[in-house]
């Protein structure tokens, strides 16, 4: 084990407490990526999205929205049968599923890894989804209540997979089997940091070598009438129904609720010494993961950001970084009027002056808000930028909000040195999530 | 958890179980066997196959939770809430004393708020998007218990969620013990589950693992020549979990401490191919971690499930690691039915209650045993008796395994 460091101590800020050394001993990389996002199925299409600053916002397809406050979404183009899903495995699973499942398979094939260099028993799942399998369950229901008509609902009518729908963890399952992993499994439920939680449930399992490999990530599938109707009622989401490509305006004046998404991202985590021992291509390493709670309020966030910045200083001491040290960050970035001044003062009371000038972005901008599954699109976006030296836009950032004052990366993607990005995550319960990612160096690098 | 000085404590248990709520209650009615399963009281059940299930008819939602919190949230969510409460008073802390990001909520959930769930889908079907409730988008999500806790106790460490159907409860301790390792010092933990609306129950009977029989001491009988399915229940149980070091300078009397943990998951099974099982690996695993070998175990609390098939596997995987019929093993979830994401919890604040008495309770109603099971099932009586070291199984719908070693303090 290495407990030396490179990195002079005269880099802790003075009257902080010196980090714990949580950098010690297993450390955990990124070497696949799958992403099924709005806008084109896939990581290449993914990233041309987010590197052209499109937007993928549209009036909701997947039913009729007509009677509803918010009619528009991200939706992904998905069709399950040409993405090499069976007719059972179709049938047996909610779209929030077969998402997730399209996600893993690419980001398995991608990080290419096999059974000698992680046996099945080594390999954990930690899948993120906030409100699972709803989809599903709307659409039985109306069968089973005939349209809302029998409080007492038919049994006759129900199908097998149906307790599939109500229990979240069948999502776990079923990207499980896909990955024929056999070691600890999980779906993690935090509501909207479920994503990033989800990659630290993973990450933290590979520390403390509970697995070798993790396959990690989140999908939520939240298009359907009941999700969208209990965000009409507490008008979280925009109800800018006729310009819904121009309705996701994160940190702009005329700003006024999410856009909701769909999709799915799965990373495979592995602990470094295999993946450098099969030579394995590395986006990122995973340098911090922390989380905090408000313990305020389920929906209201207050303006200061006070539990946010507490989880971004605890991933700095874990990473025994600075905020200098940060490149980018991957901002919550919903989009409603409370989240972007809540997000943009933590940003400040976490790095200070470093946060006027430290590029920020929300690309929930272009692909909306999908819930659970945001968290770990978001940390696929992370280790892209990383990969490619690429910060995305926030698309249609045209008037700037005098609350929000940071660089926001407006509509155009910028080419810059992206060696460290903090991406956060902000949700339902008061929950607060941040994480550092950072180039990967195959030899020295400041912790070894 | 090589150090038995670092184990992690369990001071506080909170319990809201159908055969008593308060942990009083619930360990004196599952020692002298009396079964809190009945007719389904919550809805008129009589046109579905399943009518009989766990309710926890003691309890009054409105009694226990403010109303203003209550009508923000589920049923299931107030049982949590009241199972929290309890444990946190058991245990004597009072969270506003505690620093407030050493403090966290780790629950399972395996079905969210199912009945609220139901009513506000139902107002949107039959009288539009308009009428659909405030609360719905924080009363049904799978995080509403874990939120509420920590907003009512001003808890502001790294909360968590987990949902691995049965296998929650224990998975979520575990979350926990690991959040001991890195600045946390307490963790409310364990689960809550309450899925007996009707649509609750008619998705429950799509896996047709639920027992169809109406006489509540005939429907659940795992390990039984007669088993035939399970029956579903609502409830579970908060423990408090601590850093040892905390724990001991506060002077808290703690029931027992978490030795060790395993997680697996089970293969795909393949059609026309007898299923495999990852369950026994996971219980060495779980040894391991513990530093224990399997004569130190003293009771294993089985998963239980219910269905003979499965009984058999979880039979097999404990005379693999232990033997036949070398270790006392129960499971007085016969009482209460299976609780889901409550279930594991339960079973493992009852193994704390084995432990703090030294007394096996007994897994009620099993007659005539399955010889195909070749365990030493501690049936219609409590069997007393010195308990070091349990041991508890729980597996979730899908493949999940977890086992769990708890010790004594």
């Amino acid at each position: 084990m290495n407990t030396t460091t490179t990195r002079p101590a005269t880099r802790h800020r003075p009257g902080t407490p010196r980090p714990r050394p949580t950098r010690r001993g297993r450390r955990v990389v990124i070497t696949g990526i799958g992403v099924t996002a709005p806008g084109g199925i896939g990581t290449p299409a993914f990233w041309d999205l987010l590197t052209a600053g499109r937007t993928a916002t549209r009036t909701i397809t997947l039913f009729d929205p007509t009677g509803f406050r918010s009619r528009i979404a991200a939706e992904c183009d998905y069709d399950p049968t040409t993405h090499g899903l069976t007719p059972q495995q179709i049938r047996r699973m909610d779209r929030a599923a077969q998402l997730g499942v399209t996600a893993a398979r690419e980001a398995l094939t991608d990080s290419g890894i096999t059974h000698d260099a992680i046996p099945p028993e080594r390999r954990a799942t930690t899948i993120g989804s906030a409100v699972g399998c709803t989809m599903g369950l709307e659409q039985e229901y109306l069968v089973l209540s005939d349209r809302g008509r029998h409080w007492l609902v038919d049994p006759d009518y129900r199908v097998p997979q149906l307790y599939g729908y109500m229990a979240p963890s069948t999502i776990a399952t079923e990207i499980a089997w896909t990955a024929d992993a056999q070691g600890p499994a999980a779906l993690i439920s935090t509501g909207c940091t479920a994503g990033l939680d989800a990659i630290g449930h993973g990450y933290q399992l590979i520390r403390d070598g509970s697995a070798d490999a993790a396959i990690a990530g989140a999908t939520d599938a939240p298009i359907s009438p009941i999700t969208v109707a209990c965000f009409d009622a507490i008008k979280a989401t925009s109800p800018a129904n006729d310009d819904p490509q121009h309705a996701s305006r994160p940190f702009d004046l005329d700003r006024n609720g999410f856009v909701l998404g769909e999709g799915a991202a799965i990373l495979i985590l592995e602990e470094r010494t295999t993946a450098l021992r099969r030579d394995a291509h590395i986006y990122a390493e995973i340098a911090g993961f922390a989380t905090r709670s408000n313990a305020y309020h389920m929906t209201g966030l207050k303006p200061d950001g006070r539990e946010m910045a507490e989880a971004i200083r605890t991933t700095l001491h874990q990473a025994r970084l600075d905020p200098a040290d940060i490149h980018y960050i991957n901002a919550h970035g919903s989009g409603t009027r409370q989240n972007d001044r809540h997000e943009t003062a933590a940003f400040k009371d976490a790095l200070g002056h470093h946060a006027y000038t430290t590029p920020v972005s929300s690309i929930k901008s272009m692909i909306g808000h999908s819930l659970g599954a945001i968290g770990s699109i978001e940390a696929a976006a992370c280790a892209l930028a990383i990969t490619h030296n690429v910060i995305p836009p926030t698309a249609n950032l045209t008037t700037p909000d005098p609350e929000c004052d940071l660089d926001y990366v407006p509509r155009t993607a910028r080419t810059a040195t992206v060696d460290t990005v903090l991406t956060v995550g902000s949700g339902f319960g008061g929950f607060q999530t941040a994480m550092l990612l950072t180039r990967h160096h195959h030899r020295g690098g400041h912790h070894d | 958890m090589t150090d038995p000085t670092r184990r992690p404590l369990i001071t506080g248990i909170g319990i809201t179980a159908p055969n008593g709520l308060g942990t009083q209650a619930y360990w004196s009615a599952t020692l002298d066997g009396k079964s809190g399963l009945g007719r389904i009281t919550r809805f008129d059940a009589d046109r579905y196959p399943v009518r009989i299930a766990g309710e926890v008819t003691e309890f009054d939602d409105t009694e226990h939770v403010p109303s203003r919190l209550a009508v923000q949230t589920d049923h299931w969510t107030h049982l949590g809430l009241t199972a929290a409460d309890m444990a946190l008073r058991d245990a004597g802390i009072d969270p506003a004393a505690h620093p407030e990001y050493q403090m966290a909520v780790v629950t399972a959930s395996s079905s969210g708020g199912t009945e609220f769930g139901q009513r506000e889908i139902e107002k949107l079907w039959t009288r539009g998007p308009s009428y659909v409730g405030v609360y719905q988008s924080i009363a049904w999500f799978y995080a509403a218990t874990t939120g509420q806790i920590s907003i009512r106790h001003g808890m502001r460490g790294p909360c968590g969620v987990i949902c691995t159907e049965q296998a929650g409860g224990l998975d979520a301790a575990a979350h926990a013990r690991r959040l001991l390792t890195t600045g946390t010092t307490m963790v409310v933990t364990g689960g809550t589950d309450a899925s007996l609306c009707p649509y609750g129950l008619v998705a429950q009977l799509s896996t047709g693992l639920l027992s169809t029989r109406d006489d509540p001491e005939r429907a659940y009988l795992p390990f039984d020549t007669d088993a035939c399915g399970y029956v579903p229940g609502e409830g579970g149980a908060m423990l408090i979990l601590e850093h040892p070091a905390t724990a001991r300078a506060r002077d808290a009397h703690p029931y027992g401490a978490i030795a060790g943990y395993a997680a697996t998951f089970d293969p795909r099974p393949h059609p026309g191919h007898p299923p495999t099982t990852n369950l026994h690996r996971t219980i060495t695993l779980a040894l391991d971690d513990a530093r224990t070998t399997p004569d130190q175990i003293d009771v294993v609390f089985a998963d239980a499930h219910g269905h003979p098939a499965h009984d058999r596997a979880e039979a097999q995987a404990i005379t693999t690691v232990f033997g036949p019929h070398a270790v006392p093993v129960t499971a007085p979830k016969t009482m209460t039915g299976r609780l889901y994401a409550g279930g594991a919890a339960l079973d493992l604040a009852t193994a704390l209650l084995a432990i703090r008495d030294g007394v096996i309770p007994p897994t009620t109603g099993v007659r005539a045993a399955d010889p195909a099971c070749e365990i030493d099932l501690v049936r219609a009586t409590p069997r007393d008796g010195p308990v070091r070291n349990a041991l508890i199984i729980a597996r979730g719908h899908g493949g999940f395994n977890a086992a769990m070693v708890v010790t004594t303090p």
